[in-house]
Formats: C-alpha cells, sequence, structure tokens
C-alpha cells in the first residue's frame, strides 16, 4: 500500500524537474536573444550588408523585422552600445516581442528564404527524428551487447577487442568518418551520394518511395552507430562489472544459476539504470553529430538548416534552430529523469 | 620492504605508469603527434606557403615519389599540409582544454570548499551549461564573432569545463572532510592557504588525467569547427584540409589522399590523448576490475597489490 506521504514525495520531486526544466529553457532563451545582440555579427547589419539597398528600403526592412525598437528598456543597441530611454514602454521592446511572439510559438522570419522559421523547422525536424532515431536504436542495442559480453568475458582477448575497438570509435570524428563511408559506399557499393531521395524521381506507389528513402538512409546510420556504439559500450562494460561484483550476485551463483541467467535476470535490470541518464545526456552530442552527419550527407533535416543558416548569416533561422535544438535536449533530459524515477523507486522517495 | 601500490614521487608514478601497456601507449602517440609538430619544417618536403604554378594535372595528383599522398585541390602537397596541420590541432586542443581545465577547477574548488550558496549556484549554472548542447552553442558563437584561431579556442575553452568542475568538486568534497585539513582549520589557517597547501596537492592529480582527455575533445571540436568552414581559412588544421577537399570536389575526383590522412591525424592524437588519460585515472584513482562471473579467477586482490606479514605501506 502506497501511504500519502509517499505520493507526497513523488508529487515534489517531479514538480522539481519540471520547475528545474522550465529555468533552464527560460535560461535559454534569455541567451538566445541577448547573445545575437551582444556579439558583433548583429543581426540588422549583417542581414543588411547589401550595398545596392538605399537608406529608405533599409529603414523599411529594419521596421518589417522589428529592428528599429529599442533591444530592452534603457538600451536601444547593445552592440554598439547605446543608453537608450528607461522609461520607453516594456511591451515595445525587442525583448517582449520576441518572447511574447516565441509564447505564440512564432519564431521570426527567415532572411533567407521569406518564410516563418517555424514552417521550415517544421518540416525537416521529421527528417532528423527519423535519422536520429534510427541511429540511436541501433548503437544503443549494439553497445549494450557489446558492453554486456566484453564485462563478463573481463580480461579476455573478446573483452580487449571490444574495448580498444570502443575506444577507437569513440576517437573517430563523425564528419570525417561519414566522409570515408560516403566515398566508400557511392563508388563501391552504388549507394546515393546524398540527400532524402532520388532527385527528379518519379515513384510507382509509395513502398517504393520508402525504398528510395531506406537507401538514402543505410550510410547516415552506419555514421550514426559507429560514432554512438563506443560510448555505450564503454559505460554498460563498466556499469557491468560493477553489479556484477556485488554480493547478490556471488549468492546466485552459489544457488546454481547459470552464467547466462544471471546475466539477464540480475545484472542487466541493475545496469540498466546508468545507462538510461546516460543516453538522455548523449542527446546534446546526437545534436551535434546530427548536424555533421546531415552536413556530410545533404540530409534535409534540422542539422542542415542550423548550418546552412549560418553560412548565409540568417540569424533568425540560426536563433530558431537553435532554440529548437536545445529545448528537445532539455526536454529529453527531463524525460530520462521521469523515466528513471518510474524505473529506480529509490530515487522517488528521495 | 616498499610495496608496488605506493605512488610516490615521479619515479613511483613512472613505476605504475610502465604497468598500464595503453596509457603507455597513448603517451607515445601523442609525444609523437607532438614532435611532428615540433619538427614540420624539417621532416615537411615542402613549404605549405610557397606559391606553386599549377597546371590541370597537378591538381589532385595521386601519391607520386614527388609527392608522396598527392596533391590537394590548390596543388599543394598534402602531406606537407598534413604534418603542418598537426601544429594548429595541437595548439588549439592545448590552449582551449587550459581555459577549461581553469575555469572548472576554479569553478570546483569554489565549490566544494565554500559550499552552501554558492555551491548551489555554481553546481546550478554547472547543471545548466552541461544540458545545452556545445557544439551548436559553439558555431553561434564563432559565427557572430570573428572567425579567428584565436576565437575558435576562447569559444572551446569556455563551453568545455562542466566535466571538469564536477570532477574536482566531489574530489574538493571528499578532501574537506579529511584529518589533516579540519586540523589545519583548527588551528587557525586561512582558506586560501587549506586550498593552497593541502587541497591542491590532492585534486592536481586527477586534474592532470582530466586535462589530457578534456584535450582530445577540444581538437574533435576544433576539427568540426573547422571542417564546419567556421575556422580562419588561412590557417591550416586537419579539419580545414578536410573542409577544403570535401566542398572542392575530391570525393568526385576520387582523392582519397586528400581525405585520409587529416582524418588519421586526429583519430591518432585524440585516441592517444584518450588511452593516456583513461591510463593516468587508473593509476591516480585505481579500481579492482573484476568480478564474480570472470572466466578462470577469484575475487580477490591482485597479486601485486598482496602485503606480507609485518610490512609497512606508505600511504600518501
Amino acid at each position: 500500500m502506497i501511504s500519502g506521504d509517499k505520493i507526497l514525495m513523488n508529487y515534489r520531486y517531479l514538480l522539481n524537474k519540471f520547475a528545474w526544466a522550465l529555468l533552464t529553457i527560460i535560461f535559454v532563451i534569455v541567451l538566445n536573444f541577448f547573445l545575437f545582440r551582444v556579439l558583433p555579427g548583429d543581426p540588422a547589419r549583417a542581414g543588411l550588408r547589401d550595398p545596392r539597398l538605399t537608406v529608405e528600403a533599409q529603414e523599411a526592412i529594419r521596421a518589417r523585422f522589428g529592428l528599429d525598437k529599442p533591444v530592452i528598456n534603457c538600451f536601444d543597441s547593445l552592440n554598439p552600445l547605446k543608453i537608450g530611454n528607461c522609461a520607453v514602454n516594456p511591451l515595445e521592446t525587442q525583448f517582449f516581442i520576441y518572447v511574447s511572439n516565441l509564447l505564440r510559438g512564432e519564431l521570426g522570419i527567415s532572411y533567407h528564404s521569406n518564410r516563418p522559421v517555424v514552417d521550415i523547422l517544421g518540416e525537416r525536424l521529421w527528417n532528423t527524428i527519423l535519422l536520429v532515431s534510427a541511429g540511436q536504436i541501433l548503437s544503443i542495442v549494439i553497445g549494450i551487447s557489446l558492453g554486456v559480453v566484453a564485462a563478463w568475458k573481463l580480461r579476455t582477448m573478446i573483452d580487449y577487442g571490444a574495448l580498444v575497438s570502443s575506444l577507437v570509435a569513440w576517437s573517430l570524428p563523425t564528419f570525417w568518418l561519414g566522409i570515408i563511408l560516403l566515398f566508400i559506399g557511392s563508388r563501391y557499393f552504388g549507394l546515393p551520394i546524398g540527400g532524402k531521395m532520388t532527385p527528379g524521381a518519379h515513384f510507382e506507389s509509395t513502398w517504393e518511395q520508402w525504398k528510395d528513402i531506406a537507401r538514402h538512409l543505410i550510410l547516415p546510420t552506419i555514421t550514426f552507430t559507429i560514432i554512438f556504439i563506443g560510448e555505450y559500450m564503454l559505460i554498460m562494460r563498466s556499469t557491468m562489472v560493477d553489479v556484477l561484483s556485488e554480493d547478490f550476485i556471488l549468492t546466485a551463483k552459489a544457488k546454481g544459476l547459470h552464467s547466462i541467467q544471471i546475466l539477464k535476470d540480475h545484472a542487466l535490470r541493475n545496469s540498466m539504470l546508468p545507462m538510461v541518464t546516460i543516453i538522455a545526456l548523449n542527446l546534446g552530442f546526437t545534436v551535434a553529430g546530427a548536424i555533421q552527419i546531415e552536413t556530410v550527407f545533404s540530409w534535409p533535416g534540422l542539422g542542415q538548416v542550423f548550418f546552412e543558416a549560418v553560412g548565409r548569416r540568417d540569424y533568425p533561422m540560426l536563433q530558431g534552430a537553435f532554440l529548437i535544438l536545445a529545448i528537445s535536449v532539455i526536454f529529453a533530459n527531463l524525460a530520462a529523469d521521469l523515466l528513471y524515477s518510474y524505473l529506480d523507486p529509490r530515487v522517488r522517495a528521495g | 620492504m616498499q610495496s608496488q601500490i605506493t605512488v610516490s614521487g615521479f619515479g613511483g608514478f613512472w613505476a605504475n605508469l610502465k604497468q598500464n601497456s595503453m596509457g603507455v601507449f597513448g603517451l607515445i602517440m601523442v609525444l609523437m603527434a607532438i614532435g611532428m609538430a615540433l619538427l614540420a619544417p624539417w621532416l615537411a618536403p615542402y613549404d605549405p606557403n610557397a606559391p606553386v604554378k599549377v597546371t590541370i594535372d597537378d591538381i589532385y595528383a595521386p601519391p607520386s615519389p614527388e609527392h608522396w599522398l598527392g596533391t590537394d585541390d590548390a596543388a599543394k602537397d598534402v602531406l606537407s599540409n598534413f604534418i603542418y596541420g598537426s601544429r594548429v590541432s595541437l595548439t588549439v586542443g592545448f590552449f582551449a582544454s587550459f581555459i577549461s581545465i581553469f575555469i572548472g577547477g576554479a569553478i570546483g574548488i569554489m565549490a566544494g570548499f565554500l559550499g552552501g550558496r554558492v555551491e548551489n549556484g555554481l553546481m546550478r549554472l554547472t547543471d545548466i551549461m552541461l544540458v545545452i548542447p556545445d557544439l551548436p552553442l559553439a558555431v553561434v558563437l564563432v559565427a557572430l564573432t570573428k572567425p579567428s584561431l584565436l576565437n575558435i579556442i576562447f569559444v572551446i575553452g569556455i563551453l568545455g569545463w562542466t566535466g571538469t568542475a564536477r570532477l574536482v568538486r566531489s574530489q574538493t568534497l571528499s578532501v574537506k572532510e579529511r584529518k589533516f585539513v579540519l586540523r589545519a582549520k583548527a588551528i587557525g589557517a586561512g582558506q586560501f592557504y587549506i586550498i593552497r597547501r593541502h587541497l591542491l596537492p590532492l585534486v592536481l592529480p586527477l586534474m592532470v588525467a582530466n586535462t589530457v582527455l578534456v584535450i582530445s575533445l577540444a581538437i574533435l571540436n576544433e576539427s568540426t569547427l573547422s571542417f564546419l568552414g567556421l575556422s580562419d581559412p588561412t590557417t591550416l588544421s586537419w579539419g580545414q584540409m578536410l573542409n577544403f577537399a570535401f566542398t572542392r570536389g575530391a570525393m568526385s575526383a576520387g582523392a582519397w589522399w586528400a581525405l585520409v590522412p587529416p582524418g588519421f591525424g586526429i583519430v591518432w592524437v585524440v585516441l592517444g590523448c584518450t588511452l593516456f588519460g583513461h591510463g593516468l585515472e587508473q593509476i591516480l584513482n585505481p579500481r579492482l576490475e573484476t568480478h564474480h562471473l570472470a572466466v578462470g579467477e577469484e575475487m580477490v586482490a591482485r597479486e601485486d597489490s598482496r602485503m606480507t606479514p609485518g610490512e609497512i605501506v606508505e600511504l600518501t
């Protein structure tokens, strides 16, 4: 029977986690706003560098993107620093307009394509999720299996082999592995050189179209998998070694249980807890991996948008993409915390 | 009789390292890379900055006796670029990680030593930084400032300190409660005196091991930023070489010699640092590596850490 106290604890734990995620998101939003106004490449100058524009046209564009308003109370501009009126209506400042737009789900208009940033990011988000989940699921399954086997066969050739290859995989720059696999795959295995679908192809059926997408997914997914296997294997191995040296394993062994049974029913369960945290923390790196892999394989996802926005100095786009990437990582961490408390009642009870 | 588990001074440290073959291997790999960077002008067959006369056949020319690793998109010798490229990658790696270690160390010691609100605030800041994805933030920061080597070092440095801060804090917390620190406090030693005389000597070794690992991350980050075209195009690093090769048709020209060596260099240095760093960690923070299901082993102390009766063991 669950007592009232425990439920209260549970509530407080969840509330604490939610409040913490919210605070981090607010920090990211504020950082995202001010970074783009404090650092020298400010949007107004960078986006409007075209010398063919008349002064009037520049003013019109500034007004269209709301850049003529003061940044925040007391400051007309942060770079170059211009002190302004402190008594200005806060609702008329760039900061307030930015935040209120965000709350309505608007991320501004792309300088480059003149379309709402939200629409472009929304189209691309699913491609990234497809790519990331395929790679993550494979690397988690393979990495955990390798880690279990390496820990079981500790200090044998199997263990050393798995250990060394994991360290090498960990040291590979993601983009370079992508380039090498792309080189080999497109030259010798007839795999597509990038993109999501064969350009200009006409598909007989949805099934054919999906087959084409799957062919384009092969190389990026292999890259993703190799990059992440190493870390998952190393952590699984050391967690397993810890768990396998505990007394209850000796008890199970003394009861005459088979090694496989002990691994499966006793050790694996207890080793999965730390993995949940690691997988969530890794999502930050997953985002970094997505940017590199999508750039190398021209995969039309968030990472590619982000990279293209840098080259085009498309600041609303860059800002929007950064916000979406950061918030997804924060949410993933929150999800992991909640999952962790669900899996391990000790955490919940405080 | 002197036991083998004692670590005292450099000699003891070296004796321990020699037993750790992965650590030695990593150290050799790192030293070779540093040697190549220092001796670049003597090792490289051509000067990468010297102008060359170019005909169409010289661009992406395959390996030949004149150019062991062929030529790149500007008909420059890939081998010479590779040798000189190690200089930039290593410089960025070292300086950026020094910044990270300094910030992380200061935050970790302050949080662990001062405790209370300071600790709470600093660790919350660390948690926030840990969650924000590094690479996108680095890309934004570099894109908004001028793309120069100094900016890259700075950006990588100020984003890479979170791991160090957590490590140093937990180490500080454990040292803080030791008897000799409490005694020093009781006889009225000042905070800075305790940090300098008692805390740093015990926290520093772990920080050194951590530095080596942070260097490998910094080198990976530098190569990624350069590959994405965010570095100064006039400084030749391995990531920059890959950027040029990838964006200027090495793939379609089939010029594997322009794509393989720079990546190989990065893997070499990063793997070397990783092996060396893990080796150092194992020495400073030894763990018993065995368990109940291990093949052919009983879970007892290893031969070298067994003591004979009456033996005097120096504990440091």
